[in-house]
């Protein structure tokens, strides 16, 4: 960062030094953006054999192959192929799918609503109880229920998706005949229904987020609590309870908010798992059946969903971070 | 380094005392690392089956005495390709956190001493790789490569260097400040010596921490992979194939479908607890990446 002048008065130069650091934020993560596409071309367009080749089999004439490259526009040079790959993302006119033989933006476009969903419903979970888990062991800390529950969350970030997963069929579906084991529809005549399908898949993807984000904002509390204007309130008589819905979060929603954004990309990796395992039809699943068939446009639209959603994350992350830190603001 | 000057008992004596001064947490982490990192050496040998052998017409039988964790899908004896199962995991996870470690910290050393052009460049390009989750660039590195064991392995590691190098470069780039390198500097050492011998050793601590972290997200990596039929390819069967190739045992609630899940939960969370009651100052925060 280059340094920023200190304005004497805050009022008018404020805004504006922090809309700058804000507006260098965003464009650093557009470049990263424009660095990551290009690391992720390069990377599938090394593949030993090529597309076509792999399309017509072994029995295919050279002339049958050069022709599928031609009309597939693998016989351009690389760059230019970049370029219009680049440009096709941009503008919605992206490439075909060779092994669905459809549009890319079409199928994606079938299937990012749902992968919306199942995070949008995982968030709405997970976000309320990491909260109360963290605040609540923040506020105890030091006791033997923020001991246990520091080892439970401690333990809980390193235990793989799927052992989630099989661990609620086993118990929901399968013991207690409660829950259906795989998804068989998107499509539900009823909230119990909708409700029913989605258990498993959201507590399988919860659980981990809800570990990281307890983790974080019990940090993000604690600190807040040993600071000495918490002190001066306990001093006075104020109650622990009133004091930290009062005085602590007001100061610590920054870095808590800042907290959700980061264990929100926890989700990414997850919902890899967790839609396969439970056969939901989004993205993620989609991504891993674009690598089993090597369908590799499919494969660079899927990739760069994940990392523009990755990089968005980490940005709100910081602008968070920016607007709720005082001394950031001022300088 | 005096620890290697050490008589081996005094060594051993240190360390029973370093391990009793670990929190509760630490001890069970520590317990069950050093189980996991036994069955993989061992494992295999104490395997009262061949991997391969059909040994019961039962299927997804339970436990019996002669099938301590009863049998899998074909009826082959569970016990004895999770022990086989576990030396992949643990093995391939080892080799490639000990690839991505070295890779990484090399470069970050590299880029220290380097001029600043150099530096800004690797930089960049490494802030490039951590912004791509750890997962999607796996699965991009698998389709175009294949994923052969060999290959496996480049591709596990590669997907954590960049990690590796993030953390070993500001560790390293503090150092360089410090008075001794820089007397080393105006002595005329040359960069090599500058980087290996006054800033490498000490970083160590914090490399050895950052080092147990790359490998448990290698261990979730490698079982997630495996886990889609992407990662370890049969015949050979790491833990992550064992659960997947044993998913038809779900509604039954098969053994053989739990204890590899099991088994890989107690190794990465076994990891978690260990490195997080490392003291402070020998522990770097570092998130996935």
């Amino acid at each position: 960062m280059a340094s920023v002048p200190v304005p004497l008065e805050r009022a008018p130069g404020t805004s504006f030094v922090l809309l700058r650091l804000i507006a260098g934020r965003v464009g650093s993560a557009l470049l990263t953006l424009l660095l990551v596409s290009l690391v992720v071309f390069v990377i599938s367009g090394m593949l030993p054999g090529d597309a076509a080749q792999e399309m017509l089999g072994q029995s295919a004439t050279p002339a049958q192959v050069a022709a599928l490259r031609h009309q597939l526009g693998l016989d351009v040079p690389a760059h230019i192929r970049y370029l219009s790959w680049l440009g096709g993302m941009l503008t919605g006119h992206s490439s075909y799918s060779l092994v669905a033989n459809m549009p890319v933006g079409e199928i994606i476009g079938q299937r990012l609503p749902n992968s919306l969903i199942l995070a949008g419903l995982t968030t709405a979970v997970a976000v309320p109880v990491a909260l109360f888990i963290g605040i609540y062991s923040a506020m105890r800390r030091g006791t033997f229920i923020d001991r246990a529950l520091n080892i439970g969350t401690l333990a809980l970030v390193a235990v793989p998706e799927f052992l989630m997963a099989t661990v609620g069929v086993l118990i929901f579906a399968v013991k207690l005949r409660l829950l259906p084991s795989i998804m068989l529809s998107t499509e539900h005549s009823s909230w119990g229904e909708f409700l029913r399908s989605y258990t498993l898949p959201v507590m399988s993807l919860a659980f981990v987020v809800i570990a990281q984000m307890a983790r974080m904002t019990r940090a993000a509390v604690v600190d807040q609590l040993n600071r000495p204007y918490v002190e001066m309130a306990l001093l006075k008589g104020v109650k622990p309870g009133r004091i930290v819905l009062c005085h602590v979060l007001p100061n610590a929603v920054g870095p808590i908010v800042n907290a959700i954004a980061l264990s929100l990309s926890y989700l990414l990796g997850g919902a890899i798992i967790v839609e396969t395992i439970f056969n939901y039809p989004g993205i993620a699943s989609l991504m891993v059946n674009a690598v089993t068939s090597r369908d590799m446009p499919l494969l660079q639209t899927c990739a760069m969903i994940f990392c523009a959603a990755y990089l968005l994350l980490v940005l709100i992350a910081d602008v968070v971070a920016i607007l709720a830190n005082p001394k950031l603001r001022s300088q | 380094m005096t620890q290697a000057a050490l008589p081996a008992a005094k060594r051993w004596s240190s360390a029973r005392a370093w391990a009793a001064g670990l929190p509760l947490s630490g001890k069970i982490g520590l317990a069950l690392v050093l189980f996991w990192l036994l069955v993989a050496l061992v494992g295999p040998v104490l395997a009262p089956y061949s991997t391969g052998a059909f040994v019961t017409y039962d299927v997804f039988e339970g436990s019996s005495p002669q099938h301590w964790l009863g049998s899998d899908y074909l009826g082959r004896d569970v016990l004895s390709r999770l022990l086989a199962g576990a030396r992949y995991t643990v093995g391939l996870a080892l080799v490639a956190s000990l690839l991505a470690v070295v890779t990484g910290t090399g470069l970050a050393l590299f880029a220290t001493v380097s001029g600043r052009w150099i530096d800004e460049s690797l930089s960049r390009f490494m802030d490039t790789l951590i912004s791509i989750p750890s997962r999607i660039f796996a699965l991009v590195l698998i389709a175009a490569f294949g994923s052969s064991l060999g290959l496996l392995l480049l591709i596990l590691a590669l997907t954590y260097v960049a990690g590796n190098y993030r953390i070993a470069r500001s560790l390293a780039v503090n150092l360089d400040k410090m008075d001794y390198v820089q007397v080393a500097r105006a002595r005329g050492e040359g960069r090599a010596y500058v980087a290996v011998t006054e800033i490498l050793p000490n970083m160590i601590h914090p490399l050895l921490a950052d080092f147990g972290l790359r490998f448990m997200f290698i261990v979730l990596l490698l079982s997630g992979l495996s886990f889609l039929g992407l990662g370890v390819q049969p015949p050979d069967a790491d833990l992550g194939s064992l659960v997947l190739e044993n998913l038809s045992g779900l509604p039954e609630g098969a053994l053989a479908i739990l204890m590899p899940a099991v088994a890989i939960a107690t190794l990465t969370v076994g990891v978690n607890l260990l490195i997080d009651a490392l003291p402070a100052r020998t522990r770097r925060m570092g998130g996935e990446g």
